[in-house]
């Protein structure tokens, strides 16, 4: 047997994060990708590049704003898709609220989960048939579980018991008017291995996933930012009263919406340290700094069949 | 300092462990996450507690594994998972295929994917009609590295003379089905011995552990299909760019399913069976002059040629068959059997074709392994079978090559996969 060469475990990931953003692009009439801002969104961006350049995008980006998002994050997207030269749709979850199709139960109420209905609604103006989604399933378990073209109904909805078999690299991303594909291609890195990437490939980032100074209060164990200003200048996550507001030096790992998105204490100024810091956790990241998905164990599972991402 | 900068990167291997709960298969994927400190602590915390609550002494480690709230309600397992850890060397990842009535498919499925795959055996049993079934799908679906894990050593007072009889019994069955590449290694998941640590209680054993296997195993996907093929995903053509240089771009984009192939190579491009040579290799615009199997490139040829997706570029000499017949391995997915009055979709690389079945050879019984006359395909049925297609597949045989062997069959009345081809 000759002697074969081998991809390191970032390029093996890429080819094939590449070979299924192709898949959609040659097997869908329509499809958007999913972009937040987030690191993980970040990473796919770069990978839609090596996967269509010297071509442009054969999908718009879009993002659903929940209007409560970090302004770093909302000036990054922004910048981001304008350095691209790609278009960039923006559907927000206010919206919906005035149209009366999101109703939070207090004014208090993350909008996190509403996005689903913001989403679904932006799939129906624009008529997407794919969506093109950052999940990985590291992340949770429900998404361990799911497809890598995962195929939601008419009210988006996923069901874990009826998904359609995938096997080698031949995906399905047939479907009928009415009806979506979800497709992760970055389904099978780790939270690891998107840091790694960020670092190979010299990935801007916004400014809150590096240790910072920021007001904060300590609410049932979790970090949780206060006085958070919005893009409108507007200031959330007000701090309750008796609360102490401390300075601490803190990072995000993830970030979504202010409501559920809690950072941890770092000092990793650098993608560098952040590799280092991310080898030694000893806390997952959604357990670490998602609000939400402590609420129930199954909440994500939940969400999804809702027609979440 | 990167984590990753001084230490060599060994790839990546997909592996798949098969196996029912009661031979500690949730325990052994537990244990491989546990030991490489792919556990953090808060996860620890949760099936500490679960595992407290259930009255349990020890943590248990296949709580791990539990999965999504439909299969909890439910007390089975719907699905395959997949799972991550990584060594600082190599990252890994795991198929989880459940073990219940409809294990065939999701076998199939989870190791479609997998370089390698654990069978596991417990050391009180034996060989059993189950690890007769695991080996001979795994070995149709083409893995090429078989381990068998004797587990639950612990409970047999680590016994090498039950260990011996288990080898003996399994080679004797491995013969005669044709499974040639096998190790054996005897194990307790319970209590770690020779997963990533030796242990104290199997000094008899002198053999590599088993994460010193999975180290050691090459990674790449296919060992022996050299022939270079390049299923066309995409073709970029940037004309209404307001760079006058892309104006003539056409870029033919897709991933090597096997083989190499570098600038200045002659190549025919199928199924026009136009010939060109190669006039870049590029990433991202970028040329980098040549690219062998799985990665996922752009080829730019000398002359103007039409190829769109669907079409396959080769080397001119060593084209693959275009037929419009196969005879195939098919494993049926669907709860609908197959039904010979209708048309199918068969997917192929990035091609399609209309196609009708229009023999079933015979069927496996996977239970005995005997083949068996058969006029109907149900789901988890596996049966030597022919189509007819409507358009030309570039085929070669699935043992030569998974990447241009393996086609899924698609009910186009619901889009459902329901199928899965191995090419003979």
């Amino acid at each position: 047997m000759t002697q074969r060469k081998t991809l390191s475990h970032l390029d093996w990931l890429e080819a094939e994060a590449i070979h299924i953003m192709r898949e959609v692009a040659g097997q869908c009439a329509n499809p958007v990708l999913l972009f937040s801002g987030g690191k993980d969104s970040i990473c796919m961006l770069r990978i839609a590049e090596k996967a269509f350049r010297p071509g442009k995008f054969p999908f718009p980006l879009m993002h659903i704003d929940t209007g409560h998002n970090y302004q770093e994050v909302v000036a990054f997207r922004d910048k981001r898709a304008a350095e691209l030269g790609e278009r960039l749709i923006v559907r927000s979850v206010e919206d919906s609220m005035k149209r009366g199709t999101v109703v939070l139960k207090h004014e208090g109420e993350s909008r996190n989960k509403h996005q689903s209905v913001t989403l679904l609604e932006a799939i129906e103006e624009f008529g997407f048939d794919a969506c093109i989604g950052g999940a990985r399933r590291d992340e949770e378990k429900a998404r361990a579980k799911e497809r890598i073209f995962s195929f939601r109904d008419e009210f988006g909805q996923w069901d874990p018991k009826n998904q359609r078999p995938e096997l080698w690299s031949l995906y399905n991303a047939r479907s009928h008017k009415g009806e979506n594909i979800r497709a992760f291609p970055i389904s099978n890195w780790t939270e690891m291995d998107v840091w790694q990437y960020i670092e190979r490939e010299k990935l801007e980032l916004p400014s809150i996933y590096f240790a910072h100074t920021r007001p904060v209060v300590i609410r049932q164990g979790a970090i949780v930012p206060v006085n958070v200003p919005l893009v409108s200048g507007e200031l959330t996550n007000l701090p309750k009263a008796g609360e102490q507001i401390i300075d601490k030096l803190v990072r995000f790992r993830t970030v979504g919406d202010i409501s559920c998105t809690a950072p941890v204490e770092s000092d990793a100024d650098t993608v560098e340290k952040i590799v280092v810091e991310t080898a030694t956790t000893t806390i997952t990241e959604r357990g670490a700094t998602r609000l939400d998905d402590q609420t129930s164990e199954a909440s994500m599972e939940q969400r999804k069949k809702e027609g979440y991402f | 300092m990167s984590a990753n900068q001084t230490i060599e990167d060994h790839g990546l291997l997909r592996f798949l462990t098969c196996g029912s709960v009661d031979d500690g298969k949730s325990t052994l994927i537990g244990r491989l996450l546990f030991d490489t400190k792919t556990i953090l602590a808060d996860t620890l915390n949760a099936i500490e507690k679960t595992s407290q609550k259930r009255g349990l002494g020890a943590v248990d480690l296949s709580l791990l594994t539990d999965g999504l709230q439909a299969e909890r309600e439910q007390g089975i397992t719907i699905d395959v998972a997949y799972r991550y850890f990584s060594t600082g060397t190599r990252k890994y990842i795991i198929a989880d295929a459940p073990g219940h009535e409809q294990y065939t498919r999701n076998m199939v499925t989870a190791a479609s994917t997998a370089n390698l795959a654990i069978i596991l055996i417990d050391a009180r049993k034996g060989v059993l009609t189950q690890t007769r079934r695991h080996s001979k799908l795994a070995s149709l679906v083409g893995i090429p590295h078989l381990v068998v894990a004797i587990n639950k050593m612990d409970l047999v007072d680590y016994s090498q003379e039950t260990y011996e009889k288990i080898k003996a019994d399994y080679l004797a069955f491995a013969a005669k089905v044709g499974i040639d590449d096998v190790r054996f290694i005897p194990l307790s998941a319970l209590n770690g011995d020779m997963i990533v640590e030796r242990g104290e209680a199997l000094n008899w054993y002198e053999g590599p552990t088993l994460m010193e296997i999975l180290e050691a195993v090459p990674a790449a996907h296919t060992e022996h299909a050299e022939k270079f093929r390049f299923p066309v995903q995409y073709v970029c053509r940037p004309q209404d760019s307001a760079n006058p240089e892309l104006h003539d771009y056409r870029g033919f984009m897709g991933r090597v399913e096997s083989g190499s192939i570098k600038v200045g190579d002659q190549v025919t491009v199928l199924p026009n069976g136009l010939e060109s040579t190669v006039k870049a290799v590029q990433i991202g615009g970028v040329d980098i002059g040549a690219a062998f199997t799985e990665q996922s490139v752009t080829i730019l040829l000398a002359d103007e040629i039409d190829c769109s997706r669907g079409d396959m570029i080769v080397k001119t000499a060593e084209a693959p068959a275009a037929v419009k017949e196969i005879r195939a391995t098919v494993c049926w997915l669907a709860e609908a059997p197959l039904d010979r009055a209708r048309t199918y979709l068969i997917r192929h690389t990035t091609r399609d074709s209309k196609a009708k079945l229009t023999a079933i050879d015979h069927r496996l019984d996977v239970n005995t392994l005997e083949n068996l006359p058969a006029d109907k395909l149900a789901m988890n049925d596996i049966a030597e079978v022919t189509f007819k297609l409507a358009q030309p597949l570039f085929v070669d045989p699935y043992t030569e090559n998974r990447g241009t062997g393996a086609f899924i069959v698609i009910d186009e009345s619901n889009n459902n996969t329901v199928g899965a081809g191995m090419i003979l």
